[in-house]
């Protein structure tokens, strides 16, 4: 079942090899659990079955305290029946919804497996519902099924549906920064943008009608790696991406700016003068985890597709040893400047297939090995320290302010470990 | 289609799951996509297991559909015997491959492989998580127990008993284990096999050898003590042992079935709650009102707890749980009560909001709930958390089990004096409204959060509601303002009890027409309703 010969490199000295099998990934539902709180105004409606809504109160649900922007219609064997009308069905629900959250503005409803399977057109039922609820609530549809999406997939699918609705921009050079990002680390790079003299709007804004626009003109740099369809849907519009590595550590925060800053023409040493101070606090930060960082062995199970990224800043900047960097895709593409970074002969693993990873893994001995939340225990006791990727996810880990933080939560599980006297 | 804020259970595979990672040797091949796989994290971070459950997923993508999906799903059995050798292996789907209908348990048939394989047929857009687990577990003791034989006479023999029911993921069932045991040996009566938790598909060959079996948790294992009741006529004790009166009950069952003396494990004080209980500082616990709501066995064993074991009276009765409304409705009617049967969280909270409590015991949403309303609470139940899972020994059956639920139920509450004295000085400015009880500090307990909060947010009252949560009674309108020097009095009572105070005087103004709500009517109400 699995492709056990390396596949022919890539310019770059890295061994790409793709895997199947089983995966043990989550899908691209788990999105909302950051999407629902980044927009401000937005409710995620998914229609599914009961596994969704289980998927992602077990995912983060019982950790949020406050009534969560997000819910499941479930579909039910009256529905699969023909008993009830579907879109009768979804209709009611979202009125329901709607009368309980009045302050929504913004409803995407989310298709998942099921919906896919007995394809219920949810594009069109956001048509009907949003002709209906205007001017006061828009409805856009995007799928986070697990036959189509992995996890980070679903905010690239969401993205994505908010492309074609975004108001068309003025003919000027614009910078569209694109992916969810914290807010305290957008706001950051705002000001260093600002500083350097450049417009930046970013994607997704807080707010439903604060949505950034988009033409011709625009140039946009992403922020997250996983924005396939995101990047496509935005060169339909005119925008063109500035290719960049992503502003994971200092250098790749450095490099992410500069690729920005050079695309609109700033002054190299206006661009040295205004990313000093940050690049001195980020280095002066990432020296306090080097020595506990170097010479570690890291394996990467796949899960969020920020693993390249990630494998680059902890190879390059914090001097640890890459045994396996394992993604679910790997968009060459958009990871061009990403994969050139990863030392000769890194081996990437594109795809799953769980057992056979793990067999890899528990040969290797790995000093950390990143995976998901449902592998981290099992490895755990069988005596390997792990870091379980989701919380990369949930921390503002990008720029220069953070990536201390970011190396932090590398080393955070060694130096439990080492504390550890039971 | 319905609107689901939160889910009480989860899918009938999950049932499953809970069934097959309580065992040993045996394995799940699950007909599923990849998002499915999140069930893992439930028993590797919810539990802590230290293992993945033995469950392989077919993760089969939206480009494998129409085309070799069952042959993505044949490998995979396959591959999985050959990897994990189990004893036997359960095959099914889960809610979208269910939609492909590629028939699992025909396509694992045809691998012929030498272990028994049992195919699950979870319906899931119909049954949920226990469900599920019940159906499995029956299936398996089906295929795997037998036909029925002769048992050993019992002459010179200690009695013997399955204990049926207690899974992965289930609530406190580790510790309710380990007390039963406990109870069975003082009786002296010999276990034979625990079943799905620790057994083996083996030990389930051996379930006719016991004399009669015990169903800790009818949600997971009453269908299968039926059909072993049919087959093997062995009878089965479904008393739950959870609070002093059914443990009791469970003990004298139990010993008659195996005909041995109940009375020296009952004799010497087995439980400290009665005393406790009887003892005067409890006193103040005398008609607390309070709302119960969870699975089945859980909800009714806590209903009687409250009521008869510490004197609470319940204002609200309900589960999820609609497989078991029957003995829910009826346990409710003897508390003069309606129960509550929805797995609707939305209505969950409605009920709770007009039942007025001064109690929650609930899962873990209604924590939530209760939170918001600033109202103590406790959880009694599955939807699990990782705070289900202590560290300490935390059984909630048997006499030690007693104990704990004791503890569990009287710790959210404010203490007796202090509750007199915050009535008497509602003046005092460290008792104000949402002062928490003293003994469970300022730090980030739930609790204390919630009811510092409550002051910024007075949840009971009908003023304005910041939650979007639509308060009872539209005839709120023709109900008479309230004079300024009532409205002050009115603050005087605890907040806990304030929006029964105003709901009783504003329904007492209503009945009597009265323009205005002045202080006279206010103690005019106290009287006529008492407390």
């Amino acid at each position: 079942m699995n492709a056990h010969a390396p596949l022919p490199s890539t310019e770059c000295g890295v061994s790409v090899r793709a895997e199947h099998g089983q995966r043990a990934v989550f899908c691209g539902l788990t999105g909302i659990v950051w999407l629902h709180r980044k927009i401000q105004d937005a409710f995620f409606l998914v229609v599914g079955s009961r596994t969704c809504a289980h998927l992602i109160q077990s995912a983060a649900g019982v950790m949020i305290f406050a009534e969560p922007r997000f819910a499941t219609a479930i579909i039910d064997e009256r529905d699969l029946a023909g008993l009830a009308d579907m879109n009768e069905e979804l209709d009611r629900v979202v009125t329901r919804l709607i009368e309980r959250r009045p302050d929504i503005r913004l409803l995407f409803l989310v298709g998942s497996c099921p919906s896919e399977v007995i394809k219920l057109d949810l594009s069109r039922a956001a048509l009907r519902l949003s002709r209906r609820l205007a001017p006061d609530v828009r409805v856009l549809n995007y799928s986070g099924s697990g036959i189509e999406t992995t996890f980070t997939q679903g905010e690239d699918a969401c993205l994505a549906s908010l492309v074609p609705e975004l108001p068309e921009a003025a003919t000027t050079d614009e910078l569209l920064v694109v992916g969810a990002l914290a807010d305290v680390v957008e706001d950051q790079f705002a000001r260093l943008f600002s500083d350097f003299g450049i417009a930046a709007r970013f994607l997704p804004a807080r707010r439903a009608g604060q949505m950034p626009p988009v033409g011709r003109g625009t140039r946009f740099l992403l922020a997250q790696p996983f924005l396939a369809d995101t990047a496509r849907a935005l060169e339909e519009r005119g925008a063109r991406r500035i290719a960049a590595p992503f502003p994971l550590g200092a250098e790749g925060t450095t490099e992410w700016l500069r690729a920005a800053a050079e695309a609109f023409g700033v002054d190299p040493a206006r661009f040295e003068a205004v990313t000093a101070p940050g690049l001195r606090r980020s280095r002066q930060a990432l020296a306090a985890y080097a020595e506990k960082l170097a010479g570690k062995r890291v394996f990467f199970f796949p899960d969020s597709q920020l693993e390249v990224p990630l494998a680059r800043f902890l190879s390059r900047e914090m001097g640890a040893e890459l045994i396996e960097v394992g993604t679910p895709y790997l968009h060459r593409g958009h990871l061009a400047a990403e994969l050139e970074w990863l030392p000769d002969g890194t081996a990437v693993v594109e795809g799953q297939s769980l057992d056979d990873g793990l067999d890899r893994c528990r040969l290797a001995r790995p000093d950390l090995t990143v995976c998901g939340l449902g592998l981290a225990n099992p490895l755990e006791a069988e005596g390997l320290t792990t870091k379980w990727s989701i919380e990369l996810l949930f921390t503002p880990i990008q720029g220069y302010e953070q990536a201390g933080d970011l190396a932090e939560l590398f080393a955070r599980p060694l130096e439990r470990r080492a504390r550890l006297e039971v | 289609m319905q609107l689901t804020v939160w889910t009480y259970e989860g899918p009938p595979h999950i049932g499953a799951m809970r069934v097959a990672t309580a065992m040993e040797g045996l394995h799940y091949v699950l007909h599923a996509p990849q998002g499915d796989t999140y069930a893992d994290l439930l028993f590797t971070m919810i539990e802590r297991r230290a293992k993945r459950p033995p469950v392989t997923y077919t993760t089969f993508q939206a480009q494998d559909l129409g085309r070799d999906t069952a042959a993505i799903f044949k490998d995979a059995v396959a591959a999985a015997y050959a990897r994990f050798q189990p004893q036997a292996m359960i095959v099914g789907a889960s809610c979208t491959a269910e939609l492909i209908q590629d028939d699992p348990g025909g396509l694992a048939k045809a691998l012929a492989l030498p272990i028994p394989v049992i195919p699950l047929e979870l319906p899931a857009y119909q049954k949920k998580e226990n469900w599920g687990a019940s159906e499995t577990f029956y299936r398996l003791v089906r295929a795997l127990a037998g036909a029925p034989g002769e048992r050993a006479p019992r002459d010179g023999r200690r009695p013997a008993c399955n204990i049926l029911g207690p899974t992965a993921l289930g609530f406190r069932h580790r510790d309710d284990l380990i007390e039963v045991r406990r109870l069975l040996e003082g009786l002296g009566i010999a276990v034979n096999v625990v079943a799905p938790l620790g057994a083996t598909p083996a030990d389930l060959v051996r379930l006719g050898e016991a004399d009669f079996n015990i169903v800790l948790y009818p949600e997971v294992a009453r269908s299968a003590a039926q059909y072993l009741e049919k087959s093997f006529r062995q009878p089965f004790v479904d008393v739950v042992p959870i609070g002093v009166g059914a443990t009791t009950r469970f003990v004298e069952a139990v010993a008659a079935l195996a005909g041995v003396d109940p009375a020296p494990i009952l004799a010497n004080a087995p439980s400290r709650l009665p005393w406790y209980s009887r003892s005067v500082d409890s006193t103040y616990l005398t008609g607390k009102r309070v709302f119960v709501f969870g699975d089945a066995t859980h909800a009714l064993a806590l209903a009687r707890v409250a009521a008869h074991e510490l004197g609470f009276k319940l204002v609200g009765l309900g589960t999820y749980t609609r497989e078991f409304a029957r003995e829910v409705r009826a346990e409710a009617a003897l508390h003069g009560i309606e129960a509550t049967i929805t797995d609707d969280y939305l209505d969950v909270e409605a009920a709770i909001q007009a039942a007025a409590p001064e109690l929650v015991l609930g899962t873990q949403m209604e924590r939530h709930i209760a939170k918001r309303l600033g109202i103590p609470c406790a959880v009694i139940s599955a939807p699990i958390h990782v705070q289900d899972f202590p560290a300490r020994h935390s059984p909630q059956m048997g006499f030690e089990g007693a104990n704990v639920l004791f503890d569990t139920l009287v710790h959210p509450l404010m203490m007796g004096l202090e509750e007199h004295l915050l009535g008497m000085f509602r003046e005092d400015p460290e008792f104000h409204d949402g002062a928490a009880p003293s003994h469970l500090g300022r730090g980030p307990s739930g609790i204390a959060d919630a009811v510092e909060r409550a002051p910024k947010t007075p949840p009971l009252a009908s003023a304005p509601v910041p939650s979007p949560i639509q308060i009872q009674g539209s005839d709120a309108v023709r109900t008479a303002p309230w004079a300024p020097d009532a409205e002050k009095e009115l603050k005087k009572i605890p907040f806990f009890v304030r929006g029964k105070a105003r709901a009783n005087t504003e329904r007492f103004a209503r009945e009597r027409q009265l323009p205005l709500i002045t202080l006279e009517t206010l103690y005019d109400a106290k009287a006529h309703f008492g407390r």
